[in-house]
């Protein structure tokens, strides 16, 4: 960099000073996006840019960040609490928005100085929207093109249903359904993709074939109570081909309810099949959070670095640029009272930063741990196909080097509820890389926070208690208030009675039985 | 690439959102506000206020692991010190070095959700359900009172009530049933005649002039504007019912109140004035405080300054009617009074303030409700002390008239419920 630069009125200079205008903002995009896609090689959905107010942001985050929303109590709540946090100075607002939709709609706020502007267009335009268009989770369960759509079809119908049936009513179905969401996503199966005219026709679909059906199984599932051996063995068979033609057992507990629940009307059916069609739409987001903003962070820095050694951007803007970095990336130590888990943006950033250095000047060590990749001399190929077909934990288990073990000087510790105290059994050293990999992969299983439920079986013979199963691993139970609360909006959703059984996963035992009566239907 | 510009969008997205929350909410509000009226300071401005509520009713459940429990591994960052085989003791409470790991969203555990009410919510909230008793006078609804009102169209009036709309509307369907001929068509019968002049056809122009005369003489006949096609607007003269209404509001400042007393007296004025100026527009507010004497103050000097001396209650209610006489005669005024005290009186005023009340006070007002203060503060040895004087005149006039209401308040916790019984819409007729 010569001396030129940092002299007022260069020439190369994108901004100067902390203003920003439209003109100035298209400017800094167009050199990013030389960069962006030139240098880095990153593919991505157009671009829109959206100005807004803090105020606007607040709204945003009270939407869980998507830029249409159907109204529910619970985003009121969300406002109302970030709010307090804003307003009181304890949390900053974040400086961007970005959705995952295409045009990938970036958010960026009034109040942001030129510097800061530039740091989110690269950040969120180009960071997440890379993410976005290529990781396989996205492109698998998510079509951008449809989302806004899809969105403004639940504003209406949720609108609508409560211009028929009373706000009262669909808050009600809302409510459960909400309570449900962890566990309205298929995991496994490939979704098809939503469009506008396909859910309608779907909508049209469902309901005549749950016409047809749906007499059938509740006619044939009355059986009586077994008398004779023969008859026992026919009704077990019987309750058999119920479960198979009631698809159980199903972990998808709102889908099921979407297909199966025996009392729910049409348009609650279909407010179920909203709050589940939201959720599996967060559903890649949460699995690769840590990848997705240390891709956008690393960008973003790349970029700013890139911009600062042209001369493009003065010292004072990359200043301010490394400052706001250096406060994202920031990761307290475990016995620091600021601790509170491990930040994402640090270690994505820090692990994206890991693999360039591996590919570009590796050691020893790392030809020994990562040979297809080491010395290879393409960071950003290198990088851009990680961000293609990872998700947090597999990415982890496949890129975490024991340079960056060491870096963060990660250890692990082994809490049992029936030892006296903790042990740590894995530090970083050799004995201890693997260790540490594969239980830090597991953090990031999103599997194994959320609850191993699935519904299991219907007693049709009997109340319709609908049963359900959760898989205890590791002695790890439910708790006890959320999850009654849970199971009254399942039994208001399913109209009869639930019961869940917690079942070891290594015994089969049941260690623990919730059950909750029928709810009555308002 | 797109910039698009959305700060002019329509702000408060989340209004609606936030209004079912404090729908959702209200009962816990409610509480909470009441509490936090406690709290309050005297003078402070009644603005936004901060809420904490109970997470019950509010809270958003999902099914979740047991924070404690089984077999569990954290991987965390910053060793220092520990190799393998270090005992770590379980932090307590939850709130130690390996918390935050177990769950990705942090639990969301809070007792008490906590946000800020804007002034209009809390407002809003904090008198719902709470009005002026009888802000109709039942004996002067048909007073002199009237207010001119709409009332359709009539054949006669004074030409500023014209209308227009409605005349030219009649005047047009009269002129085509009759076949008026139009301008254009007159214009059209010369330009005929005009024609055939001067192609020399003396029939045709004949004949056109004939038909013109004829359409000339048709239009002449036929009026543009007949006298039956005008309407005016007609009003009628409506009896407006008397909602003009003026709040006495009389407190004892004499030296048997002590700074407790005087300050739980002024809360109480406080939340009426509040009520009052939220509620009604244009209800005027009488202050008058009074120890052996009785003068009419502002808010200012009412609510904030000092003073001591001697107790005649009747003083006050004298004044009282002083200013009802010279400013606010019952016959165009609503009027309501509260009056709050310690029930110290001097002894041989009693009757006096019971004859005021009762003859002259009570039957021109609408409601009248006393408070008194510090009254429980008086209970010694556990048994209750003996009704003030005051107290004990009042009964005999609340139990002969019905638009009045006594409340004993003691401490400020008191203050916003027995205001609500007071001021509480059908309010049953004590």
């Amino acid at each position: 960099m010569s001396s030129v630069s940092t002299l007022s009125g260069d020439a190369r200079l994108l901004f100067e000073g902390s203003e920003w205008d439209f003109d100035t903002l298209r400017r800094v995009y167009d050199a990013i996006e030389e960069i962006a896609l030139g240098e880095l090689g990153l593919d991505v959905y157009p671009n829109q840019i959206e100005v807004i107010t803090s105020e606007q942001m607040l709204d945003a985050y009270a939407s869980i960040g998507l830029p249409l929303m159907y109204r529910h109590w619970s985003f009121g709540k969300r406002f109302a609490r970030e709010e307090v946090l804003y307003r009181r100075g304890l949390q900053g607002l974040a400086y961007e928005i970005v959705i995952n939709s295409s045009p990938c709609i970036s958010y960026i706020m009034e109040e942001n100085s030129m510097a800061m502007q530039t740091l989110v267009v690269a950040h969120a335009a180009f960071g997440h929207n890379h993410f976005f268009k290529n990781n396989y989770l996205f492109r698998q369960w998510t079509d951008a093109t449809g989302i806004l759509d899809y969105l403004t079809f639940a504003r209406d119908f949720v609108a609508r249903a409560e211009e028929q049936h009373g706000v009262v009513e669909v808050e009600r179905v809302l409510d459960a359904a909400h309570a449900l969401m962890n566990h309205g996503v298929h995991r496994y199966a490939r979704r098809p993709k939503l469009n506008l005219e396909e859910e309608r026709r779907r909508e049209e679909d469902r309901r005549r074939y749950f016409e047809q059906n749906y007499d059938d199984i509740w006619r044939t599932a009355l059986i009586g109570e077994p008398e004779t051996p023969e008859d026992e063995q026919r009704s077990e068979k019987e309750r058999a081909e119920v479960r198979r033609k009631l698809g159980l057992p199903e972990e998808n507990i709102l889908y099921f309810l979407e297909k199966q629940a025996p009392r729910l009307k049409p348009w609650q059916r279909e407010l179920v099949r909203i709050a589940r069609h939201i959720s599996q739409y967060f559903y890649p987001q949460k699995q690769s959070r840590m990848m997705n903003e240390g891709c956008a962070t690393f960008v973003h820095y790349e970029i700013a670095e890139r911009l600062h050694e042209r001369g493009l951007i003065n010292d004072g803007a990359f200043l301010e640029i490394m400052h706001s970095h250096t406060s994202v990336i920031f990761q307290p130590d475990y016995d620091d009272p600021r601790y509170n888990g491990l930040n994402p943006y640090a270690l994505g950033f820090a692990m994206m930063r890991d693999v360039k250095r591996i590919c570009v000047e590796p050691t020893a060590e790392d030809r020994e741990w990562f040979p297809e990749i080491a010395g290879n001399g393409d960071p950003y190929g290198t990088l851009r196909q990680a961000w293609a077909n990872y998700r947090d934990e597999s990415f982890v288990l496949q890129y975490l080097s024991p340079h960056l073990i060491r870096q963060f000087r990660l250890f692990r510790v082994f809490d049992d509820s029936e030892a006296d105290a903790m042990v740590v059994d894995a530090i970083h050293d050799e004995r201890g890389y693997r260790e540490i990999r594969q239980a830090l992969a597991r953090h990031f299983d999103l599997a194994r926070h959320e609850p191993d439920i699935q519904i299991r079986d219907v007693d049709l013979a009997g109340d319709r208690c609908l049963v359900l199963s959760h898989a205890v691993h590791n002695g790890v139970e439910l708790d006890e208030t959320g999850t009654h609360a849970v199971l009254e909006h399942l039994s208001y959703l399913w109209s009869y009675g639930i019961r869940l059984e917690e079942i070891d996963a290594k015994s089969d035992r049941v260690i623990k039985t919730h059950e909750v009566p029928a709810q009555k239907h308002g | 690439m797109n910039i698009i510009d959305r700060r002019p969008n329509p702000k408060g997205k989340s209004l609606a959102n936030r209004q079912r929350f404090i729908d959702r909410a209200r009962g816990e509000v409610r509480d909470a506000l009441a509490d936090a009226l406690k709290r309050r300071k005297l003078g402070e401005s009644v603005g936004g206020e901060k809420v904490s509520i109970p997470t019950r009713g509010i809270t958003e459940p999902t099914l979740r692991p047991a924070r404690r429990g089984g077999q569990r591994e954290y991987v965390v960052p910053g060793n220092r010190k520990f190799v393998v085989g270090d005992r770590i003791e379980r932090p307590q409470s939850g709130d130690g070095g390996a918390r935050g790991n177990a769950s990705p969203e942090d639990g969301d555990e809070q007792d008490a959700f906590e946000f800020v009410l804007s002034k209009d919510e809390f407002l809003d909230l904090f008198f719902e359900d709470l009005e002026l008793p009888d802000l109709i006078k039942t004996q002067l609804k048909e007073t002199e009172a009237t207010q001119l009102t709409r009332a359709g169209f009539s054949m006669a009036g004074v030409p500023s009530a014209l209308n227009v709309v409605r005349t030219m509307r009649n005047s047009l369907a009269r002129r085509i049933s009759l076949h008026r001929p139009t301008p254009s068509e007159i214009e059209a019968l010369e330009r005929q005649v005009e024609t055939a002049r001067a192609a020399d056809d003396e029939e045709g122009a004949a004949q056109g002039l004939h038909d013109l005369a004829l359409a000339q003489k048709r239009a002449r006949r036929v009026a543009y504007i007949d006298p039956v096609d005008v309407r005016y607007n007609r009003f009628e003269r409506v009896p407006k019912p008397n909602t003009q209404a003026v709040m006495f509001c009389l407190m004892d400042v004499s030296g048997s109140m002590t700074e407790a007393m005087k300050d739980l007296a002024k809360r109480f004025f406080l939340l009426l004035h509040v009520f009052l100026t939220r509620r009604y527009k244009h209800v005027d507010i009488v202050f008058i405080r009074h120890t052996s004497n009785a003068q009419e103050v502002d808010e200012d000097t009412f609510f904030h300054s000092r003073e001591t001396g001697g107790t005649i209650v009747s003083t006050a209610l004298e004044e009282m009617m002083r200013v009802v006489r010279a400013r606010y005669g019952p016959d165009n005024w609503n009027i309501y009074a509260a009056q709050a005290s310690d029930g110290d009186n001097y002894t041989e005023d009693s009757d006096r303030c019971s004859q005021l009340l009762g003859s002259e006070i009570l039957p021109v007002t609408q409601y009248f409700a006393y408070i008194e203060v510090g009254a429980e503060a008086t209970l010694r040895h556990g048994f209750p002390s003996p009704p003030t004087d005051l107290w004990r005149t009042y009964s005999q006039i609340a139990e002969q008239h019905a638009n009045f209401a006594m409340r004993k308040v003691a401490d400020p916790t008191q203050i916003f419920p027995v205001f609500h019984e007071l001021f509480a819409k059908q309010r049953e007729q004590a």
